[in-house]
């Protein structure tokens, strides 16, 4: 098959492309062990002459090296607590997410259906969409009694947002001959929510939930920094990954610092992923085009 | 196909009535008179054909016969009963493809049977033999985007028929075709709408649509719009495309032309002196 070929030289290019990125990275985190040798003296008087430190790269020579992030992930991976963090991490992630989804679809779903409904509650919606969810951090801190409870809100409402605009954008765009022609043929209101309304919006929702879940961890990770970083007294650490990225900053192994970053990378791609695969399953027409 | 065509005569073709209709669109001072004094009546049974210059308001008028819009002025009647809103009597073919693409092709057709509650197995037979009748029974299972244009027309047409409306109302059915799946259509649907003795409406700008189709075609006016002529398409059935070069045709369409042209360049004119 000739996709095959362009297929092979696409991996081909990819894999050059990270081992070049990541060969690079290896050679400017070691700079200081490279720099000193007597080949690099101009580079070095260079340096000297910028005004930066001439035993190793500006930038680049102090952050850690991939082969060091490497072998600390392999040992983090037989720790408890760095899966605990996945746990946890993940668990805000689908409690956050999911109730945006349960209230996010009916929500949209009235406000694109009812002029009555979108005339009261889109106004309001425009006037606090412009909030970022992280303003929301001390309120909902203030408000919400436990502190799992505040996180969860911030980042509810993050993809409560995006998932409502979407919906509501899919409801709205459905072609008016759809609806005639149900209406035609004698459709109840009902019969044609369920067989018309909510089909043709499916695709702009699945939209609105796969944007909602990037925007979902990153809420996630912000709220757990900020909430974990300030621990109310007599409660425990709020955990996750965000916190483990935080703590290690705090803690100086800046070697986990990049491993909790990456962790959290690979969190968004897989949820992503599996939720952009659920979203091609419920709407087997959309693949065909 | 004895089944078909017992179960099409169940429910018999209706005559579509339209007295003295009226429509304009839009807020003062841009409101534009669309209908105007428009009356016809589509016998039981017919085919007619709707002529008239691109905008001049055929596709409002056929707004107004499904129920769609009402008119300002005038009324219509489906066999004596006065109509204002859309009905599964009178059933349109959009210009474009309206198949709904989240069901099958089978499903689609169900469609109008399931929301009026009256799914049965024979309703099933009927619309497996329907898509047998246009050809489809290989795609009952697809989705439309799976199926080319001129099947997605044919699809829409079944769709239309196993509701068995009294009034087929085409508006350009046929419209963005390539030539040669436009005449297989004429075939089909000629086939079909006799078979199933709809009264149907086919609004189009091809003469020679008209012409292989209609009992009787209508010219109407540039916008506002009412009936200019009707002429009598009085060719022998079954029509194929060789008749239409016979005398009979020719002289027919240089009638339609002539007036055509001359509603048509009344717009031109309307336009230069605006």
């Amino acid at each position: 098959m000739p996709v095959d070929r362009q297929a092979i030289r696409a991996t081909r290019r990819a894999a050059i492309s990270i081992v070049l990125f990541v060969a690079l990275w290896e050679l400017g985190a070691r700079s200081h062990s490279w720099l000193v040798l007597p080949t690099f003296a101009p580079v070095r008087e260079a340096l000297g002459m910028l005004g930066f430190r001439s035993e190793r790269l500006p930038w680049i020579g102090a952050i850690p090296a991939p082969s060091n992030v490497a072998s600390a992930w392999l040992t983090m991976l037989h720790d408890a607590a760095y899966w605990r963090s996945w746990g946890e991490s993940s668990l805000r992630v689908l409690f956050g997410f999911g109730t945006a989804l349960l209230l996010g679809i009916p929500v949209g779903l009235v406000l694109a259906m009812s002029r009555t409904a979108f005339g009261v509650g889109f106004p309001v919606l425009e006037l606090l969409r412009p909030i970022p969810p992280l303003a929301w951090v001390p309120a909902a801190i203030i408000f919400w009694p436990t502190q799992e409870l505040s996180i969860a809100f911030v980042t509810f409402l993050g993809a409560f947002y995006t998932i409502v605009i979407n919906v509501i954008g899919g409801a709205k765009a459905i072609d008016p001959r759809y609806l005639q022609m149900a209406e035609a043929l004698g459709a109840s209101r009902w019969n044609v929510f369920r067989r018309i309304v909510l089909p043709a919006a499916l695709p702009s929702i699945v939209v609105g939930a796969v944007v909602g879940m990037g925007i979902t961890w990153e809420v996630v990770v912000a709220a757990e920094m900020i909430s974990g970083g300030s621990t109310q007294a007599g409660e425990a650490a709020g955990g996750g990954l965000g916190f483990l990225i935080w703590s290690s900053y705090v803690g100086g192994s800046y070697e986990q610092i990049v491993i909790g970053m990456i962790s959290i990378g690979i969190a968004g791609l897989v949820s992503s992923a599996l939720l952009r695969k659920l979203g091609a399953l419920l709407t087997p027409w959309e693949r065909l085009r | 196909m004895a089944t078909a065509t017992a179960l099409a005569g169940q429910a018999s073709a209706g005559q579509l009535a339209v007295h003295a209709l009226d429509k304009s669109y839009g807020d003062p001072p841009q409101r534009k008179r669309v209908v105007a004094g428009c009356s016809f009546t589509l016998a039981r049974g017919e085919l007619v054909a709707m002529i008239g210059p691109s905008g001049c308001g055929k596709s409002s008028l056929v707004r107004l016969l499904a129920g769609f819009d009402r008119p300002d002025a005038g009324h219509i009647e489906l066999d004596g009963q006065p109509i204002d809103a859309p009905g599964r009597e009178r059933l349109v073919l959009f210009q474009e493809a309206a198949l709904f693409p989240w069901m099958t092709t089978f499903d689609n057709l169900l469609y109008g049977p399931q929301a009026r509650g009256e799914l049965t197995a024979q309703t099933r037979a009927y619309a497996d033999l329907l898509l047998e009748r246009v050809g489809l029974r290989a795609f009952a299972h697809k989705y439309p985007a799976q199926l080319s244009g001129g099947m997605q027309r044919r699809a829409e047409l079944a769709r239309a028929l196993i509701n068995q409306p009294k009034v087929m109302l085409l508006d350009e059915p046929f419209r963005g075709l390539d030539a040669l799946t436009r005449e297989l259509m004429w075939g089909f649907f000629a086939k079909l709408l006799a078979e199933s003795s709809r009264t149907s409406l086919l609004v189009t700008t091809d003469i020679d649509e008209a012409l292989y189709l209609a009992d009787r075609i209508m010219i109407m006016t540039n916008l506002p719009t009412c009936v200019r002529a009707v002429i009598e398409v009085d060719l022998p059935r079954p029509r194929t495309p060789a008749e239409l070069s016979s005398p009979r045709a020719i002289e027919i369409k240089r009638q339609a032309l002539e007036l055509l042209t001359e509603e048509a360049s009344r717009s031109f004119k309307a336009l230069r002196d605006a």
